[in-house]
């Protein structure tokens, strides 16, 4: 039971993570018809950043906010340089330009920290853990990712409902080419949106590096789990966004272990240590299709 | 009468076809000026490159004396010039009212508030309100614009185009897709626009292009082949022979 509860909590925490990633991704798909696969390199650039701020400064704080800041700066100069020219081409050309990039920043990120894998401690404030039923205890910084995660939900969640850019914005994910007719200016909208993207996805990265190791890659997957959740929760939906994010992060959580569990009953051992396994990483792919095959559009599609 | 809308010589060619060629036409203060033709004949083109969604090879195009060839589509649209599209283009998930008074909100550019609450905002309220209740459609606007018939959403569009007070107006063939029975409804509300903004109207509808309108040109294959009062349109051979075999 105590051991469920710590994989809901792990599965809202690694929700949260996908939802800071996917939240920028989904706009920029749904305002400007842009796929980035380069998006999750924000997220380990953060990552790399916080370390290198950390060690500067000494300070988590700093490195936090000067990290993701200047992942928000890098997410500029990049629409800038390469993404403003691949608007309006075929997703083809969006897609091979931004895996190219992938690898280009990859190998830079290599260069310039090292192949060998770089942590990031947890802030001694927030090291301790919170004592759970029968004894078991979960990290504070966990549950600190969870808030930090919520609030930074709760205030999108007012900009983009309750303000006159949020609504601009909401109308662009619709139908950007009559939002631009009506006055505005739809290319101002696209930074914005790709600075603050970039710069969540960035804030994503510092807030997990000190549960991961910090390495070139690192990214890879949580960039395919933050495209399966802008898929499911409607493109263009930041509310879509957020509620598929946390509903991909307990199905692969909470699946993972029931699945593990279900296939040691069922089957012999050693088949179940095959079985379980497979059938666990398949998990949010069946999840996507189930919802696929009931709303084509996501959970909230917005498209017209 | 003024002049609001100046087209000049203008050209464009996608590959070898030519879309638009060295179309001149002008539009006057109050005036409703219909742009009719065969399909093909390069009419929504037209009135991409006047909105800025597309940009013309040759030639210039200006609003109440000020050159706009080369300016981008919200610039134009804050300068006065608003848009329909020919295909249903309202937000959905959106209010009747919302729609409008992001018409109004949009058009103010950089000087409004961007961060502000949107339902705070009562000028854009105001205004839209009033373009409701000018398209006769005031009673519905706590309505999800999704939920609304066909016509009231073509209704709808025009409060959203007239909403900003814009100087010119492009309708892309605002009866594209209305029943028989909203033709009728719609034309009388087109009817009591004018005056208002100067309209340029491309429609497909020759009953409703020759009740409204005070001046036509005909286009064929990218080209102006008549232009001029209705009654004369109507008599024109050039005209006739560009729409044999077509209803006219």
């Amino acid at each position: 039971m105590t051991l469920l509860l710590v994989q809901a909590l792990n599965g809202v925490q690694l929700g949260l993570t996908l939802f800071l990633i996917a939240a920028g991704l989904t706009l920029v798909f749904g305002v400007m018809d842009f796929i980035n696969l380069a998006h999750g390199v924000q997220y380990m650039v953060g990552a790399y950043l916080a370390v290198s701020f950390y060690d500067a400064s000494g300070s988590f704080l700093l490195a936090l906010v000067g990290a993701s800041l200047a992942t928000g700066a890098l997410g500029l100069l990049l629409e800038a340089l390469v993404f403003r020219r691949l608007m309006g081409r075929g997703h083809l050309d969006q897609v091979l330009a931004t895996f190219g990039l992938i690898l280009t920043i990859g190998e830079l990120v290599r260069l310039i920290w090292g192949t060998s894998p770089l942590q990031l401690p947890v802030p001694r404030l927030l090291s301790g853990a919170v004592p759970l039923m029968s004894g078991m205890g979960y990290p504070v910084y966990r549950i600190m990712l969870i808030v930090v995660g919520l609030a930074v939900a709760g205030l999108m969640a007012l900009v983009i409902g309750r303000t006159k850019i949020g609504m601009q914005l909401r109308a662009g994910a619709s139908n950007a080419a009559m939002v631009n007719a009506l006055g505005v200016d739809i290319h101002r909208m696209f930074r914005l949106v790709f600075g603050v993207g970039a710069m969540l996805a960035g804030f994503a990265g510092v807030l997990a590096a000190p549960l991961v190791s910090v390495e070139a890659g690192m990214s890879d997957n949580l960039l395919i789990l933050a495209f399966v959740v802008i898929v499911v929760g409607g493109v263009g939906s930041v509310r879509g966004a957020f509620i598929a994010a946390i509903l991909v992060g307990l199905v692969d959580t909470l699946g993972r272990s029931l699945v593990t569990a279900l296939a040691l009953a069922l089957l012999p051992p050693m088949a179940a240590g095959h079985v379980g396994p497979a059938l666990a990483s398949m998990l949010i792919y069946l999840f996507m299709a189930a919802v696929l095959a009931v709303r084509p559009a996501g959970l909230f599609g917005v498209r017209a | 009468m003024a002049e609001v809308l100046h087209v000049e010589g203008l050209s464009k060619t996608f590959g070898a076809l030519w879309v638009t060629r060295e179309v001149s036409l002008t539009l006057a203060a109050g005036e409703v000026h219909a742009v009719i033709g065969p399909n093909g004949a390069g009419k929504t083109t037209l009135i991409h490159q006047i909105s800025g969604v597309v940009l013309p090879d040759r030639g210039r195009i200006s609003l109440r004396g000020r050159d706009i060839t080369r300016a981008r589509p919200e610039a134009r649209a804050r300068a006065g010039l608003a848009r329909s599209f020919q295909i249903t283009s309202v937000l959905p998930e959106f209010s009747v009212l919302e729609n409008v008074a992001l018409s109004v909100q949009a058009r103010e550019g950089r000087a409004m508030r961007p961060w502000g609450r949107a339902a705070a905002d009562r000028e854009a309220n105001a205004r839209g309100m009033a373009a409701l209740e000018r398209m006769a459609m005031a009673d519905r606007a706590r309505r999800l614009a999704g939920t609304l018939s066909h016509g009231e959403k073509r209704q709808l569009e025009l409060a959203m185009a007239i909403a900003a007070d814009p100087v010119a107006l492009l309708l892309d063939e605002p009866l594209a897709g209305a029943g028989p029975e909203e033709v009728p409804r719609l034309i009388e509300l087109l009817r009591g626009m004018k005056g208002g903004a100067a309209i340029l109207l491309v429609e497909h509808d020759m009953e409703a292009v020759f009740a409204l309108a005070d001046r036509i040109t005909v286009l064929a294959e990218g080209r102006v082949i008549a232009s001029g009062q209705p009654d004369a349109v109507r008599a024109d051979e050039a005209v006739r022979a560009a729409y044999l075999g077509e209803d006219f």
